[in-house]
């Protein structure tokens, strides 16, 4: 290890009997650290749709009007990024992965997500069905700013952040695991905090 | 690949630091003692790395702010949300050790046989590199023609500010204050802006050569100015800070 | 948070190259565009470093350190070469 910096304190860990909220190598953060491989893209909401596609079909579409028109909820969560930091109790407003999933039908294992800006990331359908994930259009008691992925955003709480892919545009329903953006460079592809899963192999 | 075990520039090292002095409010140079320094080059940065008890490193680049033969030192700005800045600016002393990496950087550099005329442009902090290269020109008795355009939030937090002074030594210097000015400042106000630019900067047809440095927005703005006045964009050197200053 | 450019992983290229990169000049596999690796658009802030072409945005280099390995795909790039020295690759 490194020497030690005097005086160099490492102040983030979880409040007091909050232990057990963070997983293994984590820091508590206040703040909400900007992460991202590419400019933050602004798509007008008159030209937004949200999609779940198969095959190069899209089963189902909505427009920014329909999508919002979905009933929604609001998520209390923790979440943690594989860069180490968590941010406890998060507030999101956002759709339910299975209203979308249940209007579009379904039958397959894997979605890869798609995104603007080109981004994508893999997740089993098991980890984003019974109301383990939604598609985030608020954050904080307002709208999602396009910083922290809005218009919309994936939300899955149970695995490291880069799963919940920002600027959302779709689903595309996959019969086999295919690793996305990170994956591909060396992430792992599921991705749970609490087994430590960062990098492929862990 | 092989990774080789050299020591300098390659690894990491544990640099006693010598001095602590402020700057301005928010800004201090650090001197450092580095046990195995090769030297270095005017406008390059070195990596400093911070260490937890428990292990949490943090690291980040500042770039040199004493001249080539100098004492190692490097300025660094205070940054409010910051991670390193504020144990740099705030905790460190004089007696502390602080491990460093360096130098690096062979693009944002210059020597006096690079030539001029200078324009040189700075941003806040980003004037730290800068004065690394002001500091070799006048060491080296270059006579190579230079121009300084400092943008800064106000007077006070200009750096250097004795030793950039105004014009000296074929070094012509001005400032542009964006938010807020002493009574009866002459100098400007403003962002800088393509018609700043074209009043302070050389002319393409001096065939200068730029160096930009501080905020991304800062350089971005600053360089497609000198671009959109006829400068050759591979005259044009650009370096991008992170937030109001650092990196 | 504002992307910053290849100035800022200097160092970081060090511990992949061996040597001083940000001076090299870079080829855009995708758009052809050539400038100082200094020049590229950098995207630090991430699980990785991404860092993209400035003329068309398309990623260049990836960089992901793990432990005190930094691997790199370079697959985004048409070439990379420093003045002296040639370290092209043809584009997949």
């Amino acid at each position: 290890m490194s020497p030690v910096s005097r005086g160099f304190r490492h102040l983030r860990r979880a409040p007091d009997g909050q232990e057990s909220r963070l997983p293994p190598g984590q820091y508590v953060t206040e703040g909400f650290p900007v992460l991202s491989a590419g400019p933050t893209p602004h798509t007008p909401l008159e030209n937004w749709t949200f999609s779940i596609t198969q095959g190069g079909q899209a089963k189902k579409s909505w427009t920014w009007q329909e999508f919002r028109a979905l009933p929604a909820e609001t998520i209390t969560a923790d979440i943690h990024c594989v860069t180490r930091w968590s941010k406890l109790g998060t507030e999101w407003r956002g759709v339910s992965v299975d209203t979308l999933l249940d209007a579009a039908g379904y039958d397959a294992p894997y979605v890869m997500a798609f995104c603007d800006g080109g981004y994508t990331t893999n997740l089993p359908l098991a980890d984003i069905t019974g109301g383990q994930a939604w598609v985030a259009f608020g954050y904080d008691g307002g709208p999602l700013e396009a910083e922290h992925g809005g218009p919309a955003r994936v939300l899955v709480p149970h695995l490291y952040f880069w799963k919940s892919a920002k600027w959302v545009r779709g689903l595309d329903l996959r019969d086999a695991d295919e690793p996305g953006f990170w994956e591909t460079y060396g992430y792992h592809m599921y991705g749970d905090p609490w087994r430590e899963q960062r990098y492929a192999g862990d | 690949m092989a990774r080789t075990a050299l020591r300098g520039r390659l690894t990491w090292q544990a640099a006693a630091v010598v001095s602590v002095t402020g700057e301005t409010a928010s800004v201090v140079t650090i001197e450092l003692d580095p046990p195995h320094w090769p030297g270095h080059h005017a406008g390059q940065h070195l990596d400093v790395r911070l260490t937890a008890e428990d292990g949490y490193t943090a690291e980040r680049e500042y770039s040199i702010a004493s001249a080539p033969g100098e004492p190692v030192a490097i300025t660094v700005e205070r940054l409010e949300d910051g991670e390193v800045s504020p144990y740099l600016t705030g905790e460190l002393r004089a007696g502390d050790e602080l491990e460093l990496r360096g130098p690096v950087g062979g693009y944002f550099v210059w020597e006096p046989g690079d030539g001029g005329p200078l324009m040189l442009l700075a941003g806040g902090s980003g004037v730290v590199p800068l004065r690394s290269i002001l500091r070799h020109r006048r060491r080296t008795g270059s006579d190579v023609p230079a121009r300084l355009l400092y943008s800064s939030r106000s007077w006070q937090d200009v750096i250097y500010r004795d030793e950039l002074g105004q014009d000296h030594d074929g070094v012509q210097v001005s400032y542009t204050l964006t938010r807020g000015h002493p009574a009866g400042w002459t100098g400007h106000t403003g962002r800088i802006n393509q018609a700043l630019l074209e009043r302070v900067a050389w002319p393409a047809e001096a065939g200068p050569l730029a160096y930009i440095c501080g905020p991304t927005s800062f350089v971005e703005t600053a360089a497609a100015a000198l671009v959109g006045l006829g400068y050759p964009p591979e005259r044009v050197k650009t370096e991008r800070f992170g937030g109001t200053g650092g990196r | 948070m504002d992307a910053l450019d290849g100035n800022a992983i200097g160092g970081l290229l060090i511990d992949v190259f061996g040597t001083e990169m940000t001076a090299a000049s870079s080829t855009c596999a995708t758009c052809g565009a050539s400038r100082p690796v200094a020049e590229l658009v950098v995207y630090r802030q991430a699980p990785g470093t991404v860092v993209r072409c400035r003329t068309c945005g398309s990623v260049l280099m990836v960089l992901v350190r793990r432990a005190d390995v930094t691997s790199v795909d370079l697959s985004g790039l048409a070439s990379l070469s420093q003045p002296g020295s040639a370290l092209s690759r043809q584009a997949a």
